[in-house]
């Protein structure tokens, strides 16, 4: 469960904010739930560093509250157990093995082959086959502030879901506009650490949409640092730089979405980090970090009271008979020999003879009586 | 004619009406093998028993559910007999209540419903790759009767393990991991193993000794096999945290019976082989696997056992080095493809019986992918020398994109011999769609399941049966002599003819420059009109006067 968080509405806040203030400060976003979207797009153990981008991104936002029922996490790879790993069961976002991002406590939603991107707009839109379990929804309403992480190879226009298709803006676009038109989102925060991310939030058309990307179009997003233990690139500069910044953000911190624009200038991440606010209603001051990477909600204290029912002891008894059975039962014999043996065939399904059969039939019956005459028929029939 | 197994409640002693318990039991084998197994009856309230798994067999009509997740082989050879084996990957085999009517629905339901719990690819079992036995995986509670249309069974041999299912299984246990047995269960550790196998067992059982009553029993298991020699530790000394980097310090307080058995069995009769500390609780005897095996019992519910420390840390110290070798097994197999190319192939199963004088009957379950094209006329099995001819074979061929091969038989082993069977395939070429997004890496063949009662060392009586330790009884044994095994082989991994997936952008590009080399020029030379232009002379001024003449639009000098 996500951690409540008073806000300005408790008394214990009266001398610092105005009356106003505190009544304004209730309204300004007007989510009340938070969910995330953390996808990781590669295959192949030499692209571990994007599996530990979106864990790293997961570990961050379970922090700051969201549970991993809001979370839906999709992991085109596994590569904490995988055989080339010297150590299983981690995953290490810094080199020299200090932070295992993967944890004791992960749920991935969707791994290896069912990340597709068919999977991935079925998610966003709700267009899921009614047997998908409640972990793999994103079960989203109007008030919910979504944040849709994503992470891989990209180019112009396009990211690449294990290296057998793609995911082009144009579809991203259209998916966003189908969660606006159904109402599956309040605000949405949109981060894409990619060569050329900056194309993929180009053609963005629907309101209240905030993304930022690694890179601009033309330019590469590169990785980090490799570690020569594991023989492979951790992170990618962009993340890295995010998740040192997001270490520092607790539940209640105000620091807003300017800060995260600053995040890993062209000194340390070589590219230009982009950003697109031109959809947002709000302007990015006003934006906490919190209100997408967090989970707080606005708790209403009231002092009715309410008195439960004290009879619980017929509760035991509500049980009804079981029937006994009149015989003991017996377990099954394991290896039946002589009841396999003897088991019946099974009834072969009779099925009508098919076309080239009949055909051959009556080839063979016009040919008897064309030969012989037409007078035989009235012998058959 | 199976007598009734009059078993005792799995925990021991009577329960009452409406009792639940969780009794669970750690076993440390030698040859570096363990098995894990908790066992809880319930009713229908979910004190002890998991809301999730609770409400999906009471909605889906399902009688017994296996599902296993495993990475890993199980080496009969070198580990000899294991407690409970599962095959490479993820298998679910199902028994469903005679009330289901369709019986497919529900499964392709239950499927989806258990991989969002066990946060595994388990969505992607379908019609190509459930398989209906007929002969093996009868079930393993009480059963009135066993049609085998109720039954269905998959494994999906590329599904990965790792910490993401071993978090819900963990989650399943009544105290979760901070108390008892469970909180020796780190992923960082149980996963630096070379087998690890995690399972959930739901069968009805008898609640007491007269059997006319039924309770759900849920019993799960977790098998890891750590290997010292080649982590680097050389010796074959362990201690619990030496495997676990932690030791145990408290019971679940919902546990009614939380043991820890090493076994201490001695090899060729000699004594004082190894040594145990601290001192166990008591020393129990049992019969396991039809053979007498030892075993040093650490009851944590005693007291006495964590007066001096808060901590247990069981060590094994061996007093004489020791030789390696295992006992072979009576029963083992393996199974591996033959031929060369990527046409055809052929599967190849090896079963040994290694008894010196009796033969036993084994059925052998093999599901084949309907791109190996099998070909049953080229079956053959073949036993010291001569054709051996099963008593029973049921083969049900596949059926392109939609159903899987699917081919039992029974075979009867003769004593101290080896059984080959193989058969040919030809290999199917996808279409391009088809193929999962690493292609070259190639495509699995689950493994194939041996069924057998294999004859004991020692005979086991019935009051053996009510004593055995917890991590043994999962099969129900009819009579003594023999006692029930289910193995596995390898699952296989062949190479499918794949095409090469760039071609279509190969075949674009070459279509359009011919186009535009060939037909462009062609279409350049029928429509382009020449004409003679007298070649220039003069020098600067003039071509410069030329140029502003052009531009005038006058015609040039």
């Amino acid at each position: 469960m996500p951690c409540p968080l008073v806000t300005q509405g408790s008394p214990g806040f009266h001398g610092i904010f105005g009356r106003q203030d505190r009544a304004e400060q209730f309204f300004r976003s007007g989510h009340t739930n938070n969910w995330a979207v953390l996808v990781c797009t590669s295959r192949f153990w030499f692209n571990y560093r994007h599996v530990a981008n979106t864990l790293s991104v997961y570990r961050s936002v379970k922090r700051l509250g969201i549970p991993d029922s809001h979370i839906v996490l999709m992991l085109a790879d596994d590569m904490a157990c995988n055989p080339r790993n010297p150590k299983p069961a981690t995953v290490f976002s810094h080199k020299n093995m200090e932070l295992n991002v993967y944890g004791d406590d992960v749920e991935v939603d969707y791994r290896s082959y069912e990340v597709t991107v068919e999977n991935f707009l079925r998610v966003l839109t709700g267009r899921i086959p009614p047997s998908t379990p409640r972990s793999k929804r994103l079960l989203s309403d109007d008030r919910s502030n979504i944040l849709i992480y994503m992470t891989g190879h990209g180019g112009n226009g396009f990211l690449k879901f294990q290296d057998s298709e793609e995911i082009t803006n144009v579809e991203l676009a259209d998916a966003f506009e189908q969660m606006w038109q159904k109402r599956r989102y309040n605000e949405l925060l949109f981060i894409i650490d990619t060569c050329q991310g900056a194309s993929m939030y180009e053609r963005f058309y629907s309101p209240n949409i905030m993304a930022l990307a690694s890179s601009q179009v033309g330019e590469d997003s590169l990785s980090h640092q490799p570690d020569l233990g594991i023989g492979v690139h951790l992170m990618d500069r962009y993340t890295f730089y995010v998740l040192e910044f997001l270490e520092e953000i607790h539940p209640a911190s105000q620091t807003n979405m300017n800060d995260l624009f600053q995040v890993c200038p062209k000194s340390l991440c070589v590219s230009t980090p982009g950003h697109r606010t031109d959809l947002f209603q709000r302007a990015p001051q006003n934006v906490l970090i919190t209100d997408f990477f967090g989970s707080v909600r606005k708790v209403e204290i009231t002092t009715e009271t309410l008195s439960l029912d004290r009879d619980v002891a017929g509760f035991e008894s509500k049980f009804p008979e079981e029937e006994l059975a009149t015989e003991p039962l017996k377990y099954a014999e394991q290896l039946p020999v002589a009841q396999i043996i003897h088991q019946k065939p099974k009834q072969k399904d009779w099925h009508p003879p098919g076309g080239f059969i009949l055909g051959l039939w009556a080839l063979i019956i016009m040919v008897f009586f064309k030969t012989y005459g037409i007078k035989h028929m009235k012998h058959v029939f | 004619e199976a007598s009734g197994i009059g078993r005792d409640h799995p925990c021991g002693s009577f329960p009452t009406h409406n009792t639940l318990r969780f009794c669970e039991a750690l076993a440390l084998l030698p040859g570096c093998g363990q098995a894990w197994g908790l066992t809880l009856p319930t009713v229908s309230h979910y004190r002890l028993f998991p809301k999730a798994l609770g409400r999906l067999v009471a909605a889906l009509g399902v009688r017994e559910l296996h599902l296993a997740l495993t990475q890993g082989f199980w080496r009969t050879r070198y580990w000899g007999q294991p407690p409970l084996q599962a095959p490479a990957g993820a298998e679910l085999w199902v028994w469903f209540q005679p009330t289901v009517t369709d019986v497919d629905k529900a499964w392709k339901e239950l499927s989806n419903i258990l991989s969002g719990i066990f946060c595994a690819s388990l969505n992607f079992i379908d019609s190509t790759n459930t398989v209906i036995p007929t002969a093996s995986f009868k079930p393993l509670g009480l059963a009135n009767g066993t049609d085998h249309h109720l039954l269905r069974y998959a494994v999906l041999p590329r599904e990965v393990v790792c910490t993401e299912n071993l978090t819900p299984w963990k989650k399943l246990l009544p105290c979760g991991s901070k108390a008892g047995l469970a909180v020796l269960l780190k992923a960082e550790r149980l996963f630096h193993s070379s087998y690890h196998s995690q399972a959930v067992h739901i069968r009805p059982i008898c609640r007491d000794a007269s059997c006319l009553a039924v309770s759900w029993e849920l019993r799960q298991t977790l098998t890891v096999v750590f290997d010292f020699f080649s982590s680097g530790q050389g010796k074959k000394d362990w201690s619990l945290f030496k495997m676990f980097s932690r030791t145990l310090t408290d019971t679940c307080p919902l546990a009614s019976q939380s043991k820890v058995y090493v076994d201490i069995s001695p090899k060729n009769k000699e004594k004082e082989l190894l040594e145990v500390s601290p001192a166990p609780t008591s020393v129990h005897e049992a019969i396991v696997q039809g053979d007498k095996k030892t075993y040093a019992v650490y009851d944590l519910l005693s007291p006495s056992l964590f007066n001096t420390s808060r901590s247990l840390n069981v060590q094994l110290k061996w007093k004489r080095p020791q030789d390696t070798e295992m006992p072979i097994p009576t029963l083992h197999a393996q199974r591996y493809v033959g031929g060369y190319g990527l046409q055809t192939g052929e599967i190849c199963t090896l079963i040994y019986n290694t008894h010196p004088y009796r033969a036993f009957p084994v059925i052998l379950l093999e599901t084949v992918p309907w791109y190996l094209r099998l070909y049953v006329h080229t079956l053959t099995i073949i036993t010291k020398g001569k054709e051996n001819k099963p008593s029973y074979i049921h083969y049900q061929p596949a059926q392109d994109r939609r159903r899987p091969h699917l081919l039992e038989m029974l075979i009867q082993l003769p004593a101290n011999s080896v059984t080959k069977i193989t058969i040919q395939f030809e290999r199917a070429l996808l279409k391009w769609t088809e193929y999962p997004p690493d292609p070259n890496h190639g495509f699995y063949v689950g493994s194939s399941v041996l069924s057998a009662l294999v004859p004991s060392v020692t005979a086991m009586k019935d009051m053996d049966v009510e004593q055995s330790p917890l991590f043994a009884s999962l099969f129900p044994s009819s009579d003594g002599s023999s006692y029930f095994v289910r193995l596995y082989t390898e699952p296989l991994l062949v190479n499918l003819p794949t095409p090469d997936f760039s071609m279509p952008y190969n075949v674009i590009c070459l279509t359009c420059t011919v186009v535009a080399v060939c037909y462009g020029s062609f279409y350049n030379l029928l429509t382009r009109t020449f004409h003679v232009e007298e070649p220039s002379r003069g020098g600067l001024a003039k071509r410069l006067a030329n140029v502003i003449r052009k531009l005038r639009g006058v015609p040039p000098l």
